[in-house]
């Protein structure tokens, strides 16, 4: 599946579409971070929001898709007054929103990690289905300030 | 991803270079279980590691467990303030010996 990259209306500051793969994540960390910067975010901020999107990608790959695969993963990132909002969107079946609460981290193991990266470091965090009826739409919030 | 393993004054220096992420971690994953296995004394340099996400972790700590359950010693370099950032989020810093460079580390008390 060809990539597709645009930079649409008003306040959407990215909107990148990628096969969920995660041979693509580099590239898309890359961009996201040159999209940020360039509108001014702290660089530890951005280093943050990466962190999420990444593990979020991660978890659509391994939760909703159960694998890689070559159906698409949608970023979309949107400026909301002093705020970011983070879209990610998948076309796969319904996951309850239990796949995202993040494990104790009393026990030290391998893995299960990423949900408790994305809740440390975004405001809010929300997962439903896509009022398309397929798919599952991923929302999280980082204030600027 | 890049990497580098050498020996020196008793200790095995594993050096990452780059990116640790869900494609470049199984990668990372056996060179340091490789190393493990034939080692008591493990420096894990990512001094030069820019970026490392929940799988690059979970790799560093199944290598750390691995290591203490054989009785070696094990302990990381870490400068860049992303890793350090992301190490601190797993409160991995408060686990594992952490150094700023391979000197300090090789003269620390294990």
């Amino acid at each position: 599946m060809s990539q597709q990259m645009h930079l649409p209306h008003e306040s959407v500051i990215l909107e990148h579409q990628f096969p969920a793969r995660a041979k693509e994540f580099g590239h898309t960390r890359a961009m996201t971070r040159m999209v940020l910067n360039n509108h001014g975010w702290r660089s530890d901020k951005v280093e943050d929001i990466v962190l999420a999107i990444d593990e979020a990608c991660q978890n659509i790959i391994r939760h909703a898709y159960q694998g890689e695969c070559d159906n698409p993963i949608t970023l979309r990132i949107e400026r909301e007054g002093d705020a970011l909002v983070v879209v990610l969107e998948d076309q796969a079946p319904a996951v309850s929103p239990d796949c995202m609460n993040p494990r104790a981290l009393d026990d030290i193991r391998p893995g299960g990690l990423g949900c408790h990266f994305i809740r440390q470091v975004m405001d809010t965090v929300s997962i439903g289905p896509s009022p398309t009826g397929q798919g599952n739409i991923l929302r999280m919030v980082k204030s600027m300030h | 991803m890049e990497h580098h393993v050498r020996e020196e004054q008793g200790y095995h220096i594993v050096t990452l270079t780059g990116e640790i992420d869900l494609e470049t971690s199984p990668q990372a994953r056996q060179i340091l279980l490789e190393t493990v296995a034939q080692s008591t004394k493990l420096l894990i340099d990512m001094a030069t590691v820019t970026y490392i996400d929940s799988s690059g972790i979970a790799t560093l700590v199944e290598a750390f467990q691995r290591a203490k359950k054989k009785g070696g010693q094990v302990a990381f370099i870490c400068l860049n303030h992303a890793v350090v950032r992301v190490l601190t989020l797993a409160r991995l810093d408060k686990v594992f010996t952490i150094h700023a460079d391979i000197e300090s580390a090789m003269h620390a008390e294990p």
